[in-house]
């Protein structure tokens, strides 16, 4: 008899599965979609800052030969959109920033809907313009949102200890401004969506890049005033997301607009120069920090207080503070803290949710006052760090559990592998040495959530497994694709447990119709949640599979294992009989059966109240990252030459995918930190696009030294971690402490363009 | 409407006769007349590199080129890249590298590898990322496709 030795697919490499698919040209994205009778939908947007609009007159646009419709807001219901329903997503009083939508025409081609946009005649009066957050708040200011008179749009405040007490026994105390500028996700895929409405039947079928399906339905019934059940989202392969595409924008209620206006399916795709203007920013900060410690080192309280550029609307970027506040709050065990942060509405673009979520903005400056307190004390800084660190078994003060916790082991493995305290002193001795470039090296740590985030009262995904005669497994689930490879990983997980070849899975995830709910892909989620949702559908095949093997074999189920597609005997492996052959056996049979079973995952984490304490994941990430540059001080160029990444991510699954996760952070990190900067002035994009908004490319990526450290969270699926944000968050943190290694000059505010770390460190001598 | 012209060409190494609208570019010729999606509009500005595309054996941003400079020329696109078991190679160090993620960088990352490897079979790291320098990734950060292309050529480094 055949004998199977145990094997296992975690920690492999494992190339992505749609990957040859992509290789060839022949994954048709939402951009490459076109339907019978299809039409091209395009949106007039305004020119204009913060005006009213006095008259629009389409009729010379109507009457164009091709045109088949063309709206204004006179045409489709008043529903606002958005996270303060403050967006509605045909402007018909007036515009509140430089993307705002004022009409769309639907027409034969693309040719003619920008003619027609041009025949439409728009007549404005104009207001004053407001684009700078401080002066919003001040009395007097223009309003933007009627509604909200004193332009605050979203207030957090958050408080543990008392930081009064906390500051009177502090030996240092350090205080900053930082600010965070604007820059944008620019997926290489440009949004788009196709809406395709039958009145007869009242169906609605949106082919969608969106992240978040199932409450992307919600949503579109509440806008269109829709039954849900008439409306069906399939996702196409999406060009890339990052957080872009996890809100309802306009663009999507007016695409189904022009499809009901038109009994056409109309196809709406950006312009890169729109996408540049009309998606969403990261969202912008000012961050003033307040912070204190003890000669030891000992840290002792942190005042937050933060300003945020809501812009006109309202999408996910102003509840960034959410986020910001657990780094603020728990990174390091600090015993009092007081957060306020307000997001007031401007002329200025709107933020939307980027990989991150705030963190890199929070990360940037305390990991900044770190550096600074250390040095303050006298102390090594990851010596300092080491310190303060949470470790496992640690309940913050907003009530996170760090159950795994392999912060220490990160800080520590990043320093050693890159020779951190002993390059950190060397560097700062160099300073004053007189060449023009400056070796630099620096740290920042990072705390997200590793266990999905229940901002909603479910977290959850669900799955649903079928085996079919020959043991091809069927993977429906709920967790959306969006390039990082959950369609992988989640094979994976479900082949570990049924001893199959990764070659024996087919994934469907792409159609609201077919698929269970899950919330979206979003806050580093899927890995966990759906997987921990695959792993319960697969065990539970199991084990209805060995209950039948175990007849068969007259053995217990507990005797019996499965390896290589084959049911063997746990002990030593013997094959007992190939698995298609038993499945056969369960469908072929008196009692005819398949194996088919569902699994809802919902992890045991807290929706928070309105205080935000109570453990938001049920596991956290964590990661150190260390940065080596050299800094030209004459032209104020810095190339960052390493990375050396430490990542506590449970447990390594995919170890190819997991590298590209970390790899591709990394470099947006950089981007982040070094390159990209959106520049706007007076509400308008100077620079919308690639030529003038600088993505970084193949020669400018540093050497990459990256760990995983295996902490095997409990609750995690085989003990793994969400990391899909981690990777992006330190970066600009740690290079801003680079730079003051290098040059002794503290860069409070990025982007670390030439010219801007040219002037500071002119500034400065 | 502009002037309609008809043009000839080989594409994938097929003769295409088409009549097209002297303004466009050879992007949309491909992707709105021919249907041929494959090759990816990323910004029609030169900048992006989704979008690349062999013209006589030469890599070409097709959306800043005219469809009409087609005529009498030889197009290869990405799917004209796959169809040929020679690139096989190329294809799968790109899968087992992991240079593939989101994957609407790939297309114009195949063709321009492809024209790399033609030209240099054994690159070495630094010419690769420099031949790659004009194909922007959002999500991988370069080192796997670039490891992809090192290993395809048959070289480490
Ligand atoms: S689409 Fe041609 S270079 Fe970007
Ligand atoms: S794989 Fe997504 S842009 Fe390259």
């Amino acid at each position: 008899m055949a004998v199977i030795a145990k094997d296992s697919l975690i920690g492999r490499r494992i190339p992505k599965m749609d990957a040859p698919e992509k290789t060839a040209g022949k994954t048709r994205y939402v951009q490459d979609m076109k339907l019978p009778g299809q039409l091209v939908g395009m949106i007039l947007r305004t020119d204009r800052v913060h005006a009213r609009i006095k008259r629009i007159d389409t009729s010379r646009a109507q009457a164009l030969p091709g045109v088949h419709a063309v709206l204004t807001a006179a045409d489709i219901p008043q529903k606002p959109i958005g996270v303060n329903k403050d967006n509605p997503p045909l402007k018909g009083d007036k515009v509140r920033c430089i993307r705002d939508e004022i009409a769309a025409v639907a027409a034969e081609s693309e040719e003619i809907a920008k003619a027609a946009l041009k025949l439409i005649e728009v007549e404005y009066e104009d207001l004053p313009g407001l684009f700078d957050p401080t002066q919003a708040m001040q009395p007097g200011a223009p309003v933007i949102q009627e509604a909200k008179p004193n332009n605050i749009a979203m207030v957090f405040d958050y408080a543990h200890g008392d930081v009064g007490a906390g500051e009177a026994e502090s030996d240092v105390v350090v205080e900053d401004e930082f600010y965070l500028h604007y820059v944008t996700h620019c997926c290489m895929g440009v949004s788009g969506v196709i809406a395709d409405f039958e009145p007869t039947s009242g169906n609605l079928t949106i082919y969608s890049n969106t992240q978040v399906p199932f409450l992307h339905k919600r949503e579109f019934s509440e806008v269109l005033g829709m039954d849900p059940g008439r409306i069906r989202i399939i996702q196409p392969p999406i060009g890339g997301g990052f957080g872009s595409k996890l809100d309802i924008y306009p663009f999507e209620p007016i695409a189904v607009y022009l499809a009901k206006a038109t009994r056409r399916p109309v196809k709406l795709v950006f312009s890169r120069e729109e996408e540049f203007i009309a998606s969403p920013t990261r969202q912008p900060a000012i961050v003033k920090l307040r912070s204190g410690c003890k000669k030891d080192g000992t840290l002792t309280f942190r005042t937050v207080d933060i300003l945020l550029d809501n812009g006109g609307y309202t999408s996910w970027g102003a509840t960034i503070p959410f986020v910001m506040m657990q780094t603020f709050s728990s990174l390091y065990r600090v015993p009092h803290c007081l957060y306020h942060t307000k997001a007031v509405y401007t002329n200025n673009p709107y933020a939307g949710s980027f990989r991150g979520y705030g963190n890199l903005q929070a990360t940037f400056a305390v990991e900044q006052q770190i550096d600074k307190m250390a040095e303050a004390i006298g102390m090594d800084n990851l010596a300092f760090r080491l310190k303060n660190a949470q470790a496992p078994g640690e309940v913050t003060g907003q009530g996170m559990v760090f159950k795994s916790c392999g912060f220490k082991e990160c800080l520590t493995t990043a320093a050693e592998r890159s020779g951190y305290v002993q390059k950190f002193s060397a560097n700062a001795a160099n300073r004053s040495k007189p060449s023009a470039r400056k070796r630099g090296i620096g740290m920042a740590s990072m705390l997200h959530v590793g266990g999905g985030a229940k901002i909603y009262p479910s977290d959850g995904c669900g799955t649903i497994l079928k085996l079919d005669d020959f043991a091809h497994v069927t993977l429906i689930t709920g967790a959306s694709e969006i390039g990082q490879g959950s369609e992988t990983v989640l094979s994976q997980l479900v082949c570990e447990e049924l001893g199959l070849p990764m070659s024996a899975v087919t994934v469907v995830n792409n159609d609201t119709e077919i698929t269970p709910w899950d919330v979206g892909v979003h806050a580093s989620r899927t890995t966990f949640i759906a997987g921990n949702s695959a792993i319960g559908a697969a065990r539970k095949a199991k084990e209805k599979i060995l209950a039948l093997a175990s007849k068969v074999a007259n053995l217990t189920p507990e005797q019996l294992d499965m390896r290589g597609g084959c049911i063997v005997r746990a002990e030593d492996g013997e094959v007992v009989m190939p698995l298609p052959k038993l499945l056969r056996s369960l469908h072929f049979s008196d009692k005819a059966e398949l194996v088919m079973t569902t699994n809802y995952y919902e992890p045991p984490s807290v929706h928070q109240g309105k205080d935000f304490k109570g453990d938001v994941s049920a596991t956290y990430a964590w990661a150190t990252q260390v940065c080596e540059v050299e800094v030209d001080t004459d032209t104020g160029i810095v190339k960052l030459l390493k990375v050396t990444a430490a990542h506590d991510v449970g447990r390594v699954l995919n170890r190819l995918g997991l590298e590209g996760q970390i790899e591709g952070g990394i470099v947006m990190g950089q981007g982040y930190a070094l390159s990209e900067d959106m520049v706007f002035k007076q509400g308008k994009l100077l620079n919308p696009a690639f030529r003038d908004y600088k993505l970084m490319t193949a020669p400018e990526v540093p050497e990459m030294d990256i760990s995983f450290i295996e902490s095997m969270d409990g609750e995690g699926p085989q003990g793994a971690k969400g990391v899909g944000e981690a990777p992006a968050i330190c970066m600009a943190a740690a290079i801003a402490n680079a730079i003051y290694n290098a040059t002794g000059v503290r860069m409070t505010n990025l982007p670390f363009t030439p010219e801007n770390v040219y002037r500071a460190l002119k500034g400065a001598s | 409407m502009s002037l309609a012209v008809e043009i000839a060409f080989k594409l994938n190494g097929s003769p295409v006769r088409v009549s097209i609208p002297a303004t466009m570019t050879a992007l949309s010729m491909l992707r709105d007349q021919l249907n041929v999606t494959g090759t990816k509009y990323g910004c029609g500005e030169g900048e992006c590199g989704a979008c690349t595309i062999l013209v006589d054996g030469l890599s070409v941003n097709s959306c800043l080129m005219f469809a009409v400079e087609c005529d009498g020329r030889e197009l290869t696109t990405v799917e004209g890249v796959a169809a040929n078991p020679v690139n096989d190679r190329l294809r799968d160090a790109l899968v087992e590298h992991g240079g593939v993620q989101c994957g609407f960088c790939t297309p114009g990352m195949v063709v321009q590898s492809k024209w790399l490897l033609d030209k240099h079979p054994h690159p070495d790291r630094h010419q690769v990322e420099r031949g790659l320098e004009g194909n922007l990734c959002r999500c991988t950060g370069y080192k796997k496709i670039v490891d992809a292309v090192c290993g395809a050529g048959g070289s480490n480094e």
